[in-house]
């Protein structure tokens, strides 16, 4: 195991992480900060409580996890993308580094900075909602779960993406509906049966549901199909990573 | 650690200026580090394999194992485009090798391949005694690749980026030995300038310094002056020069043939991928070479006297110049006999001149040859 190899790839990108530390953490707390204002306050006043939840307590869950998977996709697609399109890739692949190692060190970092971004979100969310956790340690293991899996999905996305209009594409046409659609801002079994099944093919919705039950016990899904279904979710990136780098897909000739 | 730090010395006076912080600075004359790293110069000979019939060399007993063998290499991209065709190569230890090509012909494909950022079509190649594909990791270690382009990360500082190449390859942090290197590349007074603020012949020199950070015994420069200047190309081959003598075993492809001349123990040379000759570059010279003797006559002659008349002698445009063309090989070069006639023809001259052909003039027939 090449425990330097791993820590080198972990600090150069959490090096990046903290040059641009201002972005990183000051984009989504505005962004956050705007939600509660608009949803929590502005609507979420007016709005019932849901399953004994009040509107603003209920979507802080949803939020984190939207930032979570949007983060988690552009930091760990961004990481892999440049090289590629440095050509500092050169180096990766020629050191004694597996692509197990390679993954870890990437993918570790974009998943700690999710998980910094996802732990500040719910700071300054406690700052307008008053909410209490109801299984800390469960809430912690979705997010740490959330943001490899998610960053794993990036990682793919960043190899896969030939250009930097590819690189936003995938998160902008496909993760932003999914998160808003998988329940962030409403519970599913608010839908009309018929968009309740169809919400159930999306991924997302098990992950909100899941992360929703460690904070307020109240779930959209049960917790073990939540959690399944994050592992599955992990176990098929895992599996396309492993196809990319078994053949060298976009990034050996 | 610090005891395994290769002898470089380089970049002597080089005027490598940084246009943003410091101008005029002259880079200083960098010390010379004690080569520890055993010497490992071959004492053997080892033929490079498919050499052209006529030069195949006697292989003189205890020949040590290639530092770098490759056999039966071929590479087909996924266009169809055949970069390489059934490659055979040894490298051995401690030598500097040239491969010399036209563009195109595969120098680059070979050394990725090498390398690990290719994926070879088939073959098997061994490092140091591993093979670069089930022992990847244990070839890896041994060797640096400088690329021919200047890819760098643009933000990060000269410090970081070494330190990031030795992790990446596994090697603990030993940071009295990146001071070293980043001394004798004379770069140490820019360790903390992010690389985007340095000139281009400083980037290559941090390139360099990355390829050198894990301590590797086998050195890939692809292209390595191209579009260096002439002062800092100098300095370049000083520095190779030293890295061999510590022990490190290089491998140059170059399209500058006077590079391959000044620096090589052996040479070969790619053409449509494929190798067509593996030699030493002083018995390529000495083979393939033909040298010239020119004859400037006292008076110029309106033709050559019949007795005189022959496949290598010539007389220039204006009769003023003799050119008699012989083989360095042979035993007889028949100056002497030349000389003779032309007193009993009582063709005086005032001057005399040998010239041999370089290697550009051989490199180009080969190749022409084969196509």
């Amino acid at each position: 195991m090449n425990f330097y190899g791993i820590k080198a790839i972990y600090l150069f990108e959490m090096a990046r992480t903290w040059r641009t530390i201002m972005q990183s953490i000051a984009s989504p707390v505005l962004s956050t900060s705007l939600y509660f204002i608009v949803f929590g306050s502005a609507i979420g006043s007016r709005m019932a409580s849901i399953e004994g939840v009040s509107y603003g307590a209920f979507i802080v869950p949803g939020l984190i996890m939207l930032s979570i998977l949007t983060e988690s996709i552009s930091n760990a697609s961004f990481g892999i993308y440049m090289p590629k399109f440095t050509g500092t890739i050169y180096e990766i692949l020629s050191a004694p580094i597996s692509a197990v190692e390679t993954v870890i060190g990437y993918v570790g970092a974009a998943a700690t900075k999710s998980v910094i971004i996802g732990a500040i979100i719910l700071i300054t969310a406690r700052l307008f909602v008053d909410f209490s956790i109801e299984h800390p340690l469960w809430m912690i293991a979705f997010l740490v779960l959330t943001s490899i899996t998610f960053s794993l999905f990036g990682f793919i996305i960043g190899i896969w993406a030939d250009s930097f209009q590819k690189l936003q594409i995938v998160p902008l046409m496909i993760v932003t509906p999914l998160a808003f659609l998988g329940g962030s801002f409403y519970s599913i079994n608010m839908l009309p049966p018929f968009w309740q099944t169809v919400a159930l093919f999306n991924p997302v919705v098990y992950l909100v549901s899941g992360f929703r039950w460690s904070f307020y016990g109240v779930a959209d899904v049960d917790v073990g199909i939540s959690l399944g279904m994050t592992l599955v979710f992990m176990l098929i990136c895992l599996a396309a990573i492993g196809w990319i780098f078994r053949t060298g897909y976009r990034i050996k000739a | 650690m610090a005891g395994l730090v290769p002898a470089i010395h380089v970049f002597k006076g080089s005027k490598d200026v940084d246009p943003g912080t410091s101008p005029g600075m002259t880079t200083k004359s960098a010390s010379i580090i004690s080569a520890s790293i055993p010497h490992r110069f071959p004492s053997c000979y080892h033929p490079g394999m498919k050499p052209l019939d006529s030069l195949e060399m006697p292989r003189p007993a205890g020949a040590s194992d290639p530092i770098i063998a490759v056999s039966g290499l071929t590479k087909t991209y996924a266009s169809g485009f055949q970069a390489l065709k059934k490659v055979d190569l040894e490298i051995r230890r401690g030598e500097i090798f040239a491969l010399l090509g036209p563009n195109g012909a595969g120098k680059t494909t070979l050394i990725s391949i090498i390398c690990g950022i290719v994926n070879p079509s088939t073959g098997r190649i061994s490092a140091d005694g591993h093979d670069i594909v089930r022992d990847f990791r244990a070839a890896r270690t041994k060797i640096g690749l400088v690329p021919q382009e200047l890819t760098t990360d643009a933000f990060e500082s000269v410090w970081a980026t070494v330190t990031f190449s030795r992790g990446l390859f596994g090697k603990p942090p030993n940071p009295a030995y990146l001071e070293k290197i980043l001394k004798d590349l004379s770069l140490w007074e820019k360790r903390d300038s992010k690389i985007m603020t340095l000139s281009g012949g400083m980037k290559r020199r941090v390139m360099i310094a990355k390829a050198l950070s894990h301590e590797p015994n086998i050195l890939f420069l692809d292209e390595p002056t191209a579009g260096v200047d002439v002062e800092l190309r100098r300095d370049m081959w000083n520095m190779v020069r030293r890295l061999r003598e510590s022990g490190v075993t290089i491998i140059l492809t170059t399209h500058y043939i006077e590079e391959a001349e000044e620096m090589a123990d052996r040479i070969g040379v790619i053409s449509k991928g494929e190798i067509i000759l593996v030699e030493d570059k002083a018995i390529l010279m000495q083979k393939l070479g033909k040298k010239q003797l020119t004859v400037h006559l006292q008076s110029p002659l309106s033709s050559l006297p019949p007795e005189l008349q022959s496949d290598s002698l010539h007389l220039s445009g204006d009769g003023s110049e003799l050119v008699y063309t012989f083989d360095t090989q042979s035993e007889e070069t028949g100056i002497a006999g030349l000389l003779r006639r032309l007193n009993e023809h009582g063709i005086d001259f005032k001057d005399l001149q040998t010239s041999e052909s370089s290697l550009e003039e051989i490199f180009v027939s080969l190749v022409r040859g084969r196509s």
